[in-house]
């Protein structure tokens, strides 16, 4: 019984699990890094601004992607709600992406330019002065924060590296144009470019 | 049947997982029978094949598979091929159902319309005033208004800090079906200057002047000193008797109706904080995200609701 070798060496088991279950990756995720449908932004796809990077950066630290998702299904009761399905071209330049898994909060994929600035404000300083029902924290310290902009041209710098088309001037005036700023202009700022590439599907 | 292939891989990553996919299929199959044993029968002397693994003095017994068991995994291959045949799974090829996630969406989407489309239509063919009167239209409409509008507006329609009221009479841009579908049409965007280049001096005798204009409480001597200033900064848009201009969304300040006022801030405290810093509302516009036929039937809610205090 050859099986005999496989089953007394450990470190040879666990080898020769890693080439099977390696199998589901190699034909379902490798070929995507070589798709165009995912490789290849669609039309008109602009990188955040270095304002709406740093409102992207208060979206993470505030860990909104718990409870918010940034993904439209392709269901008519999703599409009838927050409008044309997410597709992968929409999010090539997310690094990382910020797709989320979860909603205790509606989906944010395309939140942009759905309700105003004022209403982003009011809303998150404390959701329930316009929602009384929500179940949201609120974020008051936003409005007492402002962003330094000091790290700004590196994570530009960073996302360059990765596929991003920054450009020098961008990179170069990345600091100043931040500095001072609310932090939740920059998150406001973030939020009301979301999903705002495609208009109609 | 020309397109059960798609070209969204290359030749090369579609031959890949095509490969992949039935080789390692093939592989489990293979491994099945290679390692297949159906003989269980004892030898001459009674005794039944072991594996060789003992413990404790218990042998295992090296006997069939369950015949259920086996059954059970070349059922599972069957079901792959036959998925693999019909779905998209295999590179480019698309299956024979023609199946996707967009043709599923744009069916179920289509099946929608054919059901929703006639209801609506209907409705935008009555008045706005005539169709605010019908009770099921009202209905689906306040469905439309509480996923779509209360967020600002609230669900009683009765607004809140910077987000008007819909149930009173007071209108910033006009209460008739033609203002309120170009409102929520095309959006409105409401622009208050600031005007701290008056001086404080000036902006306390202006907001005298408004308290005065709206029936409030208020310093006479200031409100005097304001009227040149209001006359000659303000009236452009606020009218010279301060009724406000709807054409502008330059509201009434009559009407001892604020906006901008914060529960339990004074008027006086809202007029100045406004002159000071200026007011910048914005509404977005609606009919690219519900439509104009939905948008028809919005407007005549929201005319149902007009008036009720």
């Amino acid at each position: 019984m050859r099986h005999e070798i496989v089953e007394k060496n450990v470190g040879l088991l666990a080898v020769l699990i890693l080439v099977v279950i390696s199998f589901g990756g190699l034909a379902e995720v490798v070929p995507l890094f070589f798709q165009k449908q995912t490789t290849q932004p669609v039309e008109g796809l602009k990188p955040l601004s270095a304002l709406e990077l740093e409102g992207r950066d208060i979206y993470r630290r505030e860990g909104c992607v718990g409870c918010h998702s940034q993904m439209v299904r392709p269901f008519r009761a999703e599409t009838e709600r927050y409008g044309p399905y997410t597709v992968a071209g929409e999010t090539v330049y997310d690094h990382n992406f910020l797709w989320g898994s979860k909603r205790t909060g509606p989906d944010l994929a395309r939140v942009g330019g759905r309700y105003s600035d004022d209403w982003h404000r009011a809303h998150l300083y404390n959701p329930r002065d316009v929602v009384p029902e929500s179940v949201m924290p609120a974020y008051p310290w936003l409005f007492e924060n402002t962003v330094d902009g000091e790290a700004t041209p590196k994570k530009m710098r960073a996302l360059r590296a990765l596929g991003v088309p920054y450009t020098d001037e961008q990179i170069q005036n990345a600091t100043s144009e931040v500095r001072g700023e609310q932090e939740i202009t920059a998150l406001i700022a973030y939020l009301q470019q979301l999903g705002t590439v495609l208009k109609d599907n | 049947m020309n397109n059960l292939w798609g070209d969204s891989l290359s030749g090369f990553w579609s031959a890949w997982i095509i490969v992949i996919t039935l080789g390692s299929i093939g592989i489990a199959f293979w491994l099945l029978y290679a390692n297949r044993k159906t003989d269980k029968t004892p030898d001459a002397e009674g005794n039944v094949d072991t594996t060789g693994h003992a413990a404790d003095g218990i042998e295992e017994y090296d006997n069939p598979l369950p015949r259920w068991w086996f059954q059970l995994y070349v059922g599972t291959v069957i079901f792959a091929l036959g998925y693999l045949v019909l779905y998209p799974g295999l590179g480019n090829f698309g299956g024979l159902l023609g199946w996707s996630q967009e043709s599923q969406w744009e069916q179920e989407v289509a099946r929608a319309e054919e059901r929703f489309t006639p209801i609506f239509a209907q409705y935008e063919e009555i008045p706005i005033p005539e169709l605010a009167k019908d009770t099921e239209a009202m209905q689906v409409a306040e469905r439309i208004f509480l996923n779509n509008c209360a967020v600002c507006h609230g669900s009683g329609a009765k607004g809140g800090y910077g987000f008007p009221n819909l149930t009173d009479d007071d209108w910033l841009y006009g209460g008739e079906p033609e203002n309120i579908l170009a409102t929520l049409n095309n959006g409105r965007n409401g622009l208050m200057p600031s005007w701290q280049q008056l001086g404080e001096e000036n902006i306390e005798n202006v907001t005298q002047h408004v308290l005065a204009l709206s029936g409030n409480e208020h310093d006479a001597e200031r409100a005097e000193s304001g009227a040149a200033t209001f006359a000659s900064v303000c009236a452009a848009c606020h009218m010279p008797d301060g009724t406000g201009n709807q054409a502008l969304g330059a509201p009434n300040l009559t009407d001892d109706i604020w906006l901008y006022r914060q529960s339990g801030q004074s008027v006086a405290d809202a007029v100045r904080q406004t002159l000071r810093n200026g007011r910048n509302g914005h509404m977005p516009a609606q009919a690219a995200y519900i439509g104009e036929e939905r948008v028809h039937l919005v407007a005549a809610y929201i005319y149902s609701l007009r008036n009720q205090e």
